[in-house]
Parts: C-alpha cells; sequence; structure tokens
C-alpha cells in the first residue's frame, strides 16, 4: 500500500519491474484471449460476454466491501443490501414501471442499509460482525414476508450499443454492448479506484480506516467519514442487487442474491481491498463461471455437480498459490471513540 | 453470560449469581422489543399480532410434540452456533460450518445406509463420529491454506460451502443416491435402524449430545492448555507467537474442532431427523450457526438459550403460518431485531482480522446498560 507515499511517482521503467508479474500475467491473458478468438471466435465472445455479465453483482458487492473497511467498517451485510436491493428495485419496476427510477430506488434502498450499519457500526459502537448480519437476516425476512408470488415484471434492461465502437472485433461485443448497470459497473471500478488514491476524499478515508486517531487528531471527523463512505457503499451495493432483478434475471425469487453478497466480500479480499485487485478477482470468477456453464453445454465426461465446483475450486488454489496473505485496513472491524 | 476474558477467571457465589441475572434481562428485554417491532408490521400488513404470535407459542410449547419440534430445530443450530463461536475464540471466522455440516451430515448417512448388521449401541456412535471427522477434516482445510499460504479463512470457508453443495448433491445423485425403484428423487437410501438416534419421551438424543458438546466445548476452552492456547492466539496471535505456542498448529486444530462440531451437527440431524442425505434438507443449518453464536454471545453456554431461541420460533412459524396466515419469515425479522438488540447496547469488542496493536482489548461481552 502506498499509504505513506501517495505522492511518489516511480520511474516508468521503476513501474515496469515494480509490476514485472501482473504484466506478465496481462500478457498471457491477453495472448489466450486471442488465440482462443482465433480458434473459435463465436465462443469466445459468448463466453467473454458472459464473463463481464457475470463478474457485475460481484464487482460491485466488493466495491461495496472494500469502500467500507477502507474507512474501518467491515460490512458482511452485502447479501442483506443486494437482497434487499434486488427486491425494492424489482417492486418499483412493477408498480412504477419505470426501470430507471427502479434503479435509483434500489440504488437508495442500499444506501439506506448501508445508513443502517453506519448507524449501528459508528453511533452504537455495536459490533460490526452482528451489524452485518443483522442487515442479512433482516432482508431475508422483509423480502421473504412482503413476496407475493405472481407479481409481473416490466421487463429489463436491454444492451445499449455503443456505436461504432461495438463494431470493433471480439472487443466490441464484449465490451461495448452491454446494457447500463454493467457500464455502470466498470465506471464505478475507476472512480472508485480514483476516489480512495488521488483524492483528498480518498485520502481521508484511508486514514480514518488505518488509524483513527490520528485522522482525528489532524482534524479529520471520523464518524461523518465512516458514515459517508458506508452510505455510498451501500448504494453501490444495491446497484449490485438491482442489477439482478432489472438486468440479470427480470424478476425476484426469495433469496435470490444466493451467496453473492458472500462471494462480493470473498474477492474484496482476494484484490487486497483495492477496486482493480478486486476487478480482476470478479473478472476471474466470472470467466471461470462462464467457462463452467460453456463445459456443462459441451459435455465433458464429468458430472455437472463436479464441474460445478470448479470456479470455487479454482478461486481457492489461485488465492493459495498466487495472492497469498492479505492485510485488511488496520481500523477495519474497530468503533471509534472519541477522547474525553 | 459473560465471557471470562482473563484465563482462569472466577468470581464469588454472588457476583456469578449477579451476572446470570446481568446475563438474561438483556436477551428478555431484546425479545420484548423485537416482538414488539414484529407486532407493528404484523399489524401493518393486516394480521393480528396476538393471533400470530399465540399460534407461533403453542407450534413451539404447546404441547409435547411442539416442545419435541423445538428441541429437534434447536439442536443442529447448537452444534452449528458452538462450531463459529469455537473459531471466533481463535481469532477465525468460520463462514464454511454450513460446508462442514453438509458433508458431515452426508458422511454419516454412508456410514448409516451402507454397514449392515452393527449393533445399535456400536453403529450410532461410530456414524456421528465419522460424520464429525468429515467436518473436522473438511474444517481443516481453510485453517492449514491459513497457516501454510496465508490464504484468508472466509474466503476458503466460502468456497468450500458452494463445493460441498456440489460434492453432496453429485453424491446423493450418483454414487450414494437411494437405489430403489420408486426413488426418483437425489438422495441416499435411508440409514439402518441401528444408525439412528433414539428418543427419550419427547427429547431427542442428539439434542442431549448437543447439551454436553457446549459443556465439552467449555471444558476445552477454559479448562485445559489448549484452550488457553486458542483463546490467546486469538486475542494476540503475535503475543501468542512470542509466548512459544505454536500458532500455525493452533489454528489448523482451532478450525478442524470447529468443523468437527458442524460435521456432528450434520450426523445428528441425519440420524435423528431427517434419516438420509437429501439436498436441501439441511440449507442453512450452518449460517445460521452464525446467528446463533453471535446471539449467544460467542459462548459455549450462551449458544444454547440462543439455539432454543431460534428453534422455537422455526419450530411454531408453520402452526403460525396455519392458524395465523401469517408468512413464516416475519420470524427472521424478529430474529435480526433480537440480535439487534442484544449487540446495541454491548460493547463488544470483537476485531476480526485485527493486526496487532498496542491498545489490544479483551474480549467481553457487557450487559444491558451495564
Amino acid at each position: 500500500m502506498e499509504l505513506t507515499a501517495p505522492t511518489t511517482r516511480s520511474a516508468a521503467t521503476g513501474w515496469v519491474f515494480k509490476n514485472k508479474w501482473l504484466l506478465l500475467i496481462g500478457a498471457i491473458v491477453v495472448g489466450a484471449i486471442v488465440y482462443a478468438y482465433a480458434t473459435n471466435d463465436r465462443v469466445t465472445v459468448a463466453v467473454l460476454a458472459s464473463t463481464l455479465r457475470q463478474s457485475t453483482p460481484l464487482i460491485l458487492g466488493a466495491l461495496c466491501g472494500l469502500i467500507g473497511e477502507r474507512s474501518g467498517v467491515v460490512n458482511i451485510g452485502i447479501e442483506g443490501q443486494m437482497l434487499l436491493a434486488a427486491f425494492v428495485a424489482f417492486l418499483a419496476n412493477v408498480y412504477i414501471g419505470n426501470l430507471w427510477i427502479a434503479l435509483i430506488i434500489g440504488a437508495l434502498t442500499g444506501a439506506l442499509m448501508g445508513a443502517l450499519l453506519a448507524f449501528m457500526a459508528v453511533t452504537l459502537k455495536m459490533d460490526q460482525i452482528i451489524g452485518g448480519t443483522v442487515i442479512n437476516i433482516l432482508a431475508v425476512g422483509l423480502t421473504g414476508y412482503f413476496y407475493t408470488a405472481g407479481l409481473v415484471t416490466k421487463g429489463k434492461f436491454a444492451p445499449i450499443s455503443l456505436g461504432p465502437l461495438a463494431d470493433i472485433p471480439l472487443i466490441g461485443p464484449v465490451l461495448f454492448n452491454n446494457p447500463p448497470i454493467t457500464y455502470l459497473a466498470i465506471i464505478l471500478v475507476f472512480a472508485v479506484h480514483y476516489v480512495l488514491f488521488h483524492t483528498r476524499w480518498g485520502l481521508r478515508t484511508r486514514a480514518v480506516g488505518e488509524h483513527p486517531r490520528a485522522a482525528d487528531t489532524v482534524g479529520i471527523n471520523v464518524f461523518r467519514t465512516r458514515y459517508i463512505n458506508v452510505i455510498l457503499a451501500g448504494a453501490i451495493a444495491g446497484l449490485g442487487g438491482a442489477f439482478l432483478t432489472l438486468e440479470g434475471v427480470g424478476s425476484f425469487e426469495r433469496l435470490m442474491t444466493n451467496g453473492r453478497g458472500f462471494l462480493a466480500l470473498a474477492i474484496m479480499i482476494f484484490g487486497k481491498w483495492t477496486p482493480l485487485g478486486a476487478w480482476a478477482g470478479a473478472l476471474l470468477f466470472g470467466f471461470l463461471y462462464a467457462l463452467n456453464t460453456q463445459l456443462q453445454f459441451s459435455g465433458v465426461g464429468l458430472p455437472p455437480q463436479l464441474i460445478g465446483s470448479l470456479p470455487y475450486l479454482a478461486t481457492i488454489l489461485v488465492l493459495a498459490g498466487f495472492v497469498g496473505r492479505s492485510r485488511a485496513p488496520a481500523a477495519s472491524g474497530q468503533p471509534y471513540e472519541t477522547e474525553g | 453470560m459473560t465471557t471470562a476474558s482473563a484465563p482462569g477467571n472466577r468470581g464469588n457465589g454472588a457476583r456469578w449469581l449477579r451476572q446470570i441475572w446481568r446475563g438474561i434481562s438483556v436477551p428478555l428485554v431484546a425479545v420484548l422489543l423485537a416482538g414488539l417491532i414484529g407486532a407493528v408490521l404484523l399489524q401493518i400488513s393486516g394480521a393480528n399480532p396476538l393471533q400470530a404470535y399465540g399460534a407461533l407459542f403453542k407450534g413451539a410449547f404447546g404441547s409435547p410434540e411442539a416442545i419435541q419440534r423445538t428441541l429437534e430445530k434447536a439442536t443442529p443450530l447448537i452444534f452449528s452456533g458452538l462450531a463459529v463461536a469455537f473459531a471466533f475464540k481463535a481469532g477465525l471466522f468460520n463462514i464454511g460450518a454450513q460446508g462442514q455440516l453438509l458433508i458431515g451430515a452426508i458422511v454419516a448417512a454412508f456410514v448409516g445406509f451402507s454397514i449392515e448388521g452393527l449393533p445399535a449401541i456400536i453403529h450410532a456412535p461410530l456414524a456421528l463420529l465419522i460424520g464429525g471427522l468429515a467436518g473436522a477434516l473438511y474444517g481443516a482445510i481453510p485453517g492449514a491454506l491459513k497457516t501454510y499460504t496465508g490464504a484468508h479463512e472466509v474466503i476458503v470457508t466460502i468456497m468450500l460451502n458452494y463445493i460441498a453443495i456440489n460434492i453432496t448433491d453429485y453424491l446423493a445423485d450418483g454414487p450414494w443416491k437411494d437405489p430403489s425403484p420408486t426413488n426418483i428423487v437425489a438422495r441416499t437410501p435411508r440409514i439402518m435402524p441401528s444408525a439412528e438416534l433414539p428418543i427419550f419421551g419427547n427429547i431427542p438424543l442428539g439434542f442431549i449430545f448437543a447439551l454436553v458438546a457446549a459443556v465439552v466445548v467449555w471444558w476445552v476452552l477454559y479448562r485445559t492448555t489448549l484452550g488457553y492456547e486458542i483463546r490467546t492466539v486469538g486475542l494476540n496471535s503475535s503475543a501468542a507467537q512470542y509466548a512459544g505456542i505454536r500458532v500455525a498448529r493452533t489454528i489448523i486444530l482451532a478450525m478442524a474442532i470447529s468443523g468437527f462440531l458442524a460435521g456432528l451437527g450434520g450426523a445428528v440431524e441425519t440420524q435423528g431427523i431427517v434419516f438420509r442425505y437429501q439436498p436441501g434438507f439441511n440449507a442453512g443449518l450452518g449460517f445460521d450457526g452464525i446467528t446463533t453464536a453471535l446471539l449467544g454471545k460467542t459462548s459455549p453456554f450462551g449458544v444454547i438459550p440462543a439455539a432454543l431461541l431460534l428453534g422455537a420460533m422455526r419450530a411454531g412459524a408453520s402452526q403460525m403460518q396455519f392458524d395465523a396466515g401469517v408468512a413464516k419469515e416475519i420470524t427472521d425479522v424478529i430474529t435480526a431485531f433480537i440480535l439487534f438488540f442484544v449487540a446495541a447496547d454491548v460493547i463488544v469488542k470483537w476485531l476480526i482480522r485485527q493486526r496487532e496493536s498496542d491498545d489490544e482489548q479483551v474480549v467481553l461481552s457487557k450487559g444491558w446498560g451495564g
């Protein structure tokens, strides 16, 4: 982490040397994609497009988690935030019939749950694991209790083609012909990265997450910083939930998040609490998931349940083999108490 | 129940009583407040709260059969709650109790249906033991990966949950599938009568095992060297290392014991309730272990009333749905608020993923307004 000297820039060669493994992996990935495209363009495009779609709710959930932890609030309630947002966004779509308004309402629902988490973690200084668990159970209860079968959806977001960009071979259909929440997720990855590491607000947020006492001493309002971050993070998780009902599936089912919030948590740790790292994790997972679907289709000799395990198994292997130890922001999980 | 923070911390009789009162007064108020919120929600959505709660209570305690149902629902929660609480004491967040429970459940089923001709006194304990050991092995994986590669146990246990679902689905629909001609679903054959856990009156044997397990867990944690080491690692692993505790061994062992408890929970569910493994029948029980452990303030004895409370709501929910036409998910809403109110006034300085810091706090639970 460049926390101590965020403004130091190493020379270009230094940067290349520092990131040699990253560049090597990047080169291998690009090479593999090009090779696959040359071999079978249709399947390659399908797998990559599916990769991006599968990764969208995961990266949104992971962004939610890491923004919270960067400011010192552990959020294991992502699953609940997503589930409730998915439900409310679905209801909004059914009763209002406007996908964009439904999307905003979904984000607001997530933000509201974020506010609840912040209230528990910051104001009540409650154990943050319990706070997140409260949100998870609450979401299961509320969505289950108020769910009525037979509500008919008013459609879902269609892909928006970005003009000539979408006509580029391989890249076009994969990157530039997506529904809006998928674009939004990609933009948010870079936006959150920029805000966290290149703005004053981001520096303050990280200071609050690493050493709240020091941050407090130099005049940063720890409580306010945590509240704002956790609420904004909740809105992002809300987008992830809304993705499921407004863009992915199109309707609501009980417990439809199906552990994605927990996967997002795993991806956040996998990416070592950085937006770009988490995005890599989400894409890897999305890819394994897409590959999995292809394998099931093509009917390799293995039973489907065992093929179904591959994404999870591969994640463990990558984690154990390459990623290794990860370190949470120092003050993550600790309520802050002012002196005197 | 106040968690003894310093090892060997014992109080005198009067203080003990006061602590017990402080321990139960908080949950009592929490349940009342949560019930009140639930009632408001029921009223708003057009149901009759009194009728609903009456039916809930009747379904949970209204008859010997109802009490048996409550105990049956509470049993796996005690086991998975103990599993999560035990790992918490070592500073580990075992989200994987669910997977360990599934593995324990299906392995116990396998031992139960595949071995013929054993007397019950050997067969039933054998199935329990092997189910528990399977869970222990499955739980040890994230512990070993954490110590040897640094892979975070939260990620690994989440992934292992999904893998466990896939493995058990495969076994129940493949090599261990019930071959009887009438069976078309994925499930194992019924276990032999000799592997079944008996019921004494209306008290399932599994429930008694769960109580015993809680006592054993308490004893291990607070009266053995291993327990001392586990708690020390949980409070500050660097200090533990410095004090000569083998942290790696302790973490793997703690995860294995946690997995053993969860696996035992699955085995008891198989041998006492379901009598076979069938996908979906154990869904969520491991995750509920997290709720149970937190509600019980991660104390072995706190887990028991927490599990009974959750079990009672589960046992009564169907009755409530039937009598009052109220969707049973309202009990989840109430559970969330009970947990909220139990924790709201308590400053549990529970730090996950924390690193060594100078102002390291002991894990403590403070009473309501105390």
